[in-house]
């Protein structure tokens, strides 16, 4: 990772959003949206149902070209990207999609091994070793790594894809809704995880949750989206201050309040 | 065991290496992340192997290092250890000694895991027959739970699902007339320009009439509208039924109450009946306008002198035998396609595989009933 350092980073930031603004159609999904996100932090998007935080973070990964505005990503501004430098990008990103994605066809330990086949030529019991690693450093289930994805519960099957997502050391990961649809438990689990595996690799993680108990838990910073918007930026016990009344809708809805004790009782 | 001259080479570029220094020590420098660890597992292998003593390993100069280069370097000492040597690590800067640990620790998880003891011939001989059993029992008890549920609707009219079945006819039947007709209209084509060379050797032109009609009417034009169906229709029913399982879509039918038999299987497998015939008369009378231009051009027969012949030579049981085979091949390729559909499981391949299979079985099906309808009619005499 650290062989990278040499590629010129001007400042710290791994991603900066300027302006950004997407439409579909007559739907405008951003009005301009701006956000830096530094490198090692845990950087968490939030916002209601549609306010565009998935879009957004396709448009960090070059899934989808926003309407106008730059995103610079690791100090490359994604339109002047080519083929080779979004190639280079993919291998420097990892992606947890919002329901795992894996390959149906493929087994547990060939999923991961995926990427590693693609992006290097590592001897073929290398790439072996090396997926059953990242297996296991996400806690999943070592016995079940032949299995199937439609044979694995939810929470096997997100551990999964995180491996998956991070087969090829990725300096900067991003995770879409990661303990949505999980049992609360298994939520926190999966926190922990993300926690752990950021102080292993030392990566950037971009998080877009509406846990609040994974807000309180791992964001470092968080952006709340509303209205094509930014409407906060910050770490969440400055959000919680926040006089914004969609925030503050936010934060301190039955829900909201119920995390927020939590937290607070934590510490 | 020493490789001076490796040591001694001046770096040309930035690579991770692996080597034993003049001293005996064994040096990593550079980075060891993944896109250099193809070169670095070539480099271990051309490694001497040593079985015995103390291996001091000096990692200081390692400045770059991800989980691949750990594991890769833990192996590499685990199996000197596993050789016999003891090895002592020094060098190591603070964090890439907590990914060491980090790596170690995983590891040690893998390391449990055996690769699963492949089946011998005999059990996999004994698994095949079973699942073929097991898939021979499924279908029979499909046909049978489609043959309740029709007779079910045939006490309680009102439970047909018109709409369904019309988007169905619309679909499987009307959107299907272009393809069919011109297909047919070929084969018309066809099977009179190879008539009408042999025929006209003998003089004998005016049969033409008896060959394109016979042929058509009664084989060629049913089976060819029963298999274009089978690869149309047939397919749809598998891929949409299948999809609708991988999305939960059939236990969310079964949860609101609505029988997916009643509500997929019955209205398509009822279009088709209603389809294929209809679709057959067309593809008939396209085939056999096919037929007369070429009797026009290539023999000389008129369209007038055509039909009055096919009015003569071709009776009418040919018609019918034809079309009357069509409602069999129309209830095969539905519950095929619709069978094929509900076996579906898992992921998406699974969809893929069993369209697949669902259309290959559907003409296979159509075209063994075709040559047992011929048998029983040759023996009825017809």
């Amino acid at each position: 990772m650290n062989a990278d350092s040499k590629t010129s980073q001007p400042r710290d930031s791994m991603i900066e959003v300027n302006h950004i603004h997407t439409r579909f159609g007559a739907a405008v999904v951003h009005e301009d949206v701006s956000l830096t996100i530094d490198k090692g932090e845990v950087f968490a998007i939030a916002g209601g149902n549609g306010s565009g935080k998935s879009v957004l973070m396709r448009e960090m990964i070059l899934l989808q070209q926003p309407t106008g505005g730059d995103i610079e990503i690791f100090g490359q501004n994604s339109k002047s990207m080519n083929e080779t430098d979004v190639s280079t990008l993919r291998r420097r990103c990892g992606v947890l999609f919002q329901h795992g994605a894996l390959f149906s066809s493929l087994n547990v330990a060939e999923n991961v091994a995926v990427p590693l086949r693609e992006h290097t030529q590592l001897s073929k019991r290398l790439i072996e070793e090396l997926a059953l690693l990242k297996i296991s450093s996400t806690g999943f289930p070592m016995a079940s790594v032949t299995k199937y994805p439609n044979e694995l519960s939810g929470g096997m099957r997100r551990r999964a894809a995180l491996a998956r997502a991070i087969a090829l050391d990725p300096e900067l990961l991003f995770l879409d809704e990661p303990t949505s649809g999980l049992d609360p438990l298994s939520a926190a689990a999966f926190d922990e995880l993300i926690q752990q595996l950021r102080e292993w690799f030392r990566l950037t993680i971009v998080i877009i949750t509406h846990d609040l108990d994974s807000l309180w838990r791992i964001a470092d910073r968080v952006a709340v989206l509303g209205n094509g918007r930014v409407l906060g930026i910050g770490t969440m016990s400055e959000l919680s201050q926040s006089p914004d009344p969609l925030i503050h809708e936010y934060f301190y809805g039955p829900r909201g309040r119920a995390a927020k004790e939590q937290a607070w009782n934590r510490k | 065991m020493n490789r001076p001259e490796r040591a001694a080479e001046p770096m040309p570029e930035h690579t991770g290496r692996i080597f034993f220094a003049p001293d005996g020590t064994l040096g990593c420098t550079g980075p060891w992340t993944l896109e250099h660890l193809a070169d670095l597992e070539r480099q271990i292998r051309s490694l001497p192997k040593l079985s015995t003593g103390r291996l001091e390993c000096d990692v200081a100069a390692i400045d770059a290092l991800d989980t691949g280069g750990a594991w890769l370097l833990q192996r590499t000492l685990n199996q000197f250890e596993h050789n016999g040597c003891t090895i002592s690590l020094h060098g190591f800067a603070n964090d890439f000694a907590t990914l060491m640990q980090t790596v170690a620790r995983s590891g040690s998880q893998t390391e449990q895991l055996k690769p699963l003891p492949s089946s011998g011939w005999l059990e996999r001989i004994g698994r095949v027959a079973w699942s073929y059993a097991a898939n021979i029992h499924r279908a029979l008890a499909f046909v049978g739970e489609t043959a309740t549920a029709a007779f079910s609707l045939l006490n309680h009219e009102n439970r047909i699902r018109w709409r369904v079945l019309l988007h169905n006819l619309q679909v499987d039947g009307l959107n299907a007339l272009p393809i069919v007709g011109l297909l047919s209209f070929l084969m018309g084509i066809v099977i009179a320009y190879q008539g009408a060379e042999q025929l006209k050797t003998f003089g004998a032109n005016i049969f033409i009439v008896d060959l394109v009609g016979i042929a058509l009417l009664r084989e060629i034009a049913p089976l060819l509208t029963a298999i274009l169906v089978a690869g149309r229709s047939g397919s749809a029913y598998t891929a949409q039924i299948g999809t609708m399982r991988v999305t939960e879509e059939l236990d969310a039918l079964r949860a609101l109450g609505i029988s997916p038999m009643s509500l997929l299987v019955i209205p398509r497998a009822l279009a088709l009946v209603i389809a294929l015939p209809l679709l057959t008369v067309f593809a008939n009378a396209v085939g056999v306008f096919g037929g007369m231009l070429i009797a026009l051009i290539q023999l000389g027969v008129t369209f007038t002198e055509f039909l009055n012949r096919f009015e003569y030579a071709i009776v009418l049981r040919h018609y019918l035998i034809g079309i009357g085979k069509t409602p069999v091949f129309a209830v095969i390729i539905a519950l095929v396609g619709c069978y094929q559909g509900f076996q579906v499981f898992g992921g998406v391949d699974s969809v893929g595989r069993h369209t697949t299979i669902s259309v290959v079985q559907a003409i296979f099906l159509v075209i063994v009933t075709d040559a047992f309808f011929s048998i029983l009619f040759n023996w009825w005499g017809l």
